[in-house]
């Protein structure tokens, strides 16, 4: 195994005393000082997280979109131009490869952003699908940063971020002010074109920001410079984890992977079977014939939210258990994908897999906690909701 | 360079232990550290004859769970249910409020001094 990777803002994550973690063949920022402090902040102000080891492949040429409609899962030639649309791509056999965000970043020319662990892959994956598409495929990810600001406070400190401009020439048509959730635009940063995404993984309003490398520091320090007032701090992926999961939003590695499907994980709505090409015929997109299959056939587990009624978290890999007498553990159902105790909820809370015949909301379960049987009840996802205003 | 008590003795699981009667045990602010913010907390019983080096507890924190390890047999006197009820004053306070159960010692497994700990720890 290899030395992992530093992302062009490692010497910062240092600088504020951060613990580093090897996380998908890079070394990220665990935690800065507190988990539950880094969490809070995000759903109370604001945080701040790198997420330079996020994979980036840009999509050009005449057929980039049709080649998306075929390659991935989801109906990307829909996309309007500065548009981001929630993928994946799937194996011929209909299991999840990745999860993907698809930003229309200029006329034509798409983003897939893929996770760090999977990065490679889909590359090679999207390499293999060219065959007959007038397209070309480039790694951007070398040379630049992600930057994202998540949270309630978000748009003030874009705002307040000094050097952060609007520019109209390359905003491709969108005034901040406007930038709506799932949409992006251009802007610059001391000069430099970034590109701004109104998307996130925290369940908070947020923007990602895109940032050529010799620019990542500046704007980093900038945004941490406008947002303190505000109370931004610098969250890691420990935060960032129970913020998707309170959320509700998966992982690829726990409730997502090569075994399962996206209507296992609940997330048949991205699988467009409905896709037709520009001459009214149905796009054959690859994993079309198993995805169909799967879509009318009984799943054999199905994706659940669970609460804990006690105190002791589940956690990943842990056994789904009937109920038995006091902490006895009864008939396995079940293997939780991600736990933790829920900071913004004050309870732990759980994804986890489960047979169809138990995934009612309200059905009382249990969880093998060590050898003890710790009561948890099926309830509805997202755990945590924004509140609107 | 971290400081740790002198006082006070450890093990290389990084608990603490002073030289009362009966010896009050916790675990050091490198575990509170390293574990994050601790969410619960699974202490011996009360009246529980326990052995040196055995696992007595669990140390749960948002991100993981780590097993206690009590650095000496004998019988538990007392549990912190202060830090039983609010655990984050394990990492606020390790070495004081944060505390976590009494023995009456009977025997002791390896116990390092603070020079020892700290070279141990790398700190």
């Amino acid at each position: 195994m290899g030395e992992d990777r530093k992302t062009p803002l490692h010497d910062e994550h240092v600088a504020l005393g951060a613990s580093m973690t090897p996380f998908g063949g890079w070394l990220m920022p665990l935690r800065y000082t507190s988990d539950l402090a880094e969490h809070r902040a995000v759903r109370e102000a604001a945080g701040l997280f790198d997420l330079s080891h996020m994979g980036d492949i840009s999509v050009t040429g005449p057929d980039a979109a049709a080649f998306l409609d075929h390659a991935l899962v989801g109906y990307i030639s829909k996309v309007r131009e500065m548009g981001a649309r929630y993928s994946m791509i799937c194996a011929e056999d209909g299991s999840v490869l990745d999860d993907l965000i698809v930003y229309h970043n200029a006329p034509g020319e798409y983003s897939v952003i893929a996770n760090a662990s999977n990065a490679e892959l889909v590359l090679a994956k999207l390499q293999e699908r060219t065959a007959g598409f007038d397209v070309v495929l480039k790694d951007i990810q070398p040379g630049q940063a992600l930057i994202a600001v998540q949270g309630p406070r978000a748009v003030e400190i874009m705002l307040a971020t000094a050097g952060l401009v609007e520019d109209a020439e390359i905003s491709g048509g969108t005034a901040f002010a406007d930038l709506k959730y799932y949409a992006c635009m251009g802007m610059r940063f001391e000069g430099t074109p970034v590109l701004v995404g109104r998307t996130g993984y925290t369940g908070e309003d947020g923007f990602e920001i895109w940032v050529s490398a010799d620019k990542a520091v500046a704007l980093w320090r900038a945004f941490l410079a406008a947002g303190e007032p505000l109370g931004l701090v610098p969250a890691g992926l420990s935060a960032r984890d129970s913020l998707r999961l309170e959320a509700g939003m998966p992982l690829y590695g726990h409730e997502l992977d090569t075994t399962t499907t996206p209507f296992e994980a609940g997330m048949g709505r991205v699988v467009r079977l409905d896709k037709v090409s520009d001459d009214g015929t149905p796009v054959d997109f690859v994993g079309r014939a198993a995805l169909a299959a799967r879509k009318e056939s009984a799943p054999a587990r199905v994706l659940v939210g669970l609460r804990g009624e006690g105190r002791r978290p589940a956690r990943a890999d842990y056994e789904v258990v009937q109920r038995g007498v006091g902490t006895e553990v009864g008939a396995v159902v079940g293997r939780v994908t991600s736990g933790a105790p829920s900071p913004t909820l004050g309870y732990p809370i759980a994804m986890a897999y489960v047979t169809p015949e138990v995934s009612a909301e309200g059905t009382e379960l249990a969880v093998d906690v060590r050898g003890r049987a710790e009561p948890f009840v099926v309830v509805p996802m997202p755990f945590y909701r924004r509140p609107q205003n | 360079m971290a400081d740790f008590p002198e006082n006070l003795k450890y093990t290389t699981e990084h608990e603490w232990l002073d030289q009362s009667t009966p010896a009050v045990i916790g675990v050091t602010d490198v575990a509170a550290e390293a574990l994050g913010d601790v969410v619960y907390l699974e202490l011996p019983e009360v009246g529980a004859t326990i052995e040196a080096g055995s696992v007595v507890g669990e140390i749960e924190s948002t991100k993981s769970v780590s097993e206690l390890y009590s650095p000496v047999s004998g019988t538990v006197t007392e549990v912190n249910s202060e830090a039983v009820d609010n655990p984050e004053i394990v990492n606020q306070d390790p070495y004081g409020k944060g505390w976590l159960f009494k023995v009456e010692v009977t025997g002791a497994g390896e116990l390092l001094s603070a020079a020892q700990y700290a070279e141990h720890t790398g700190s």
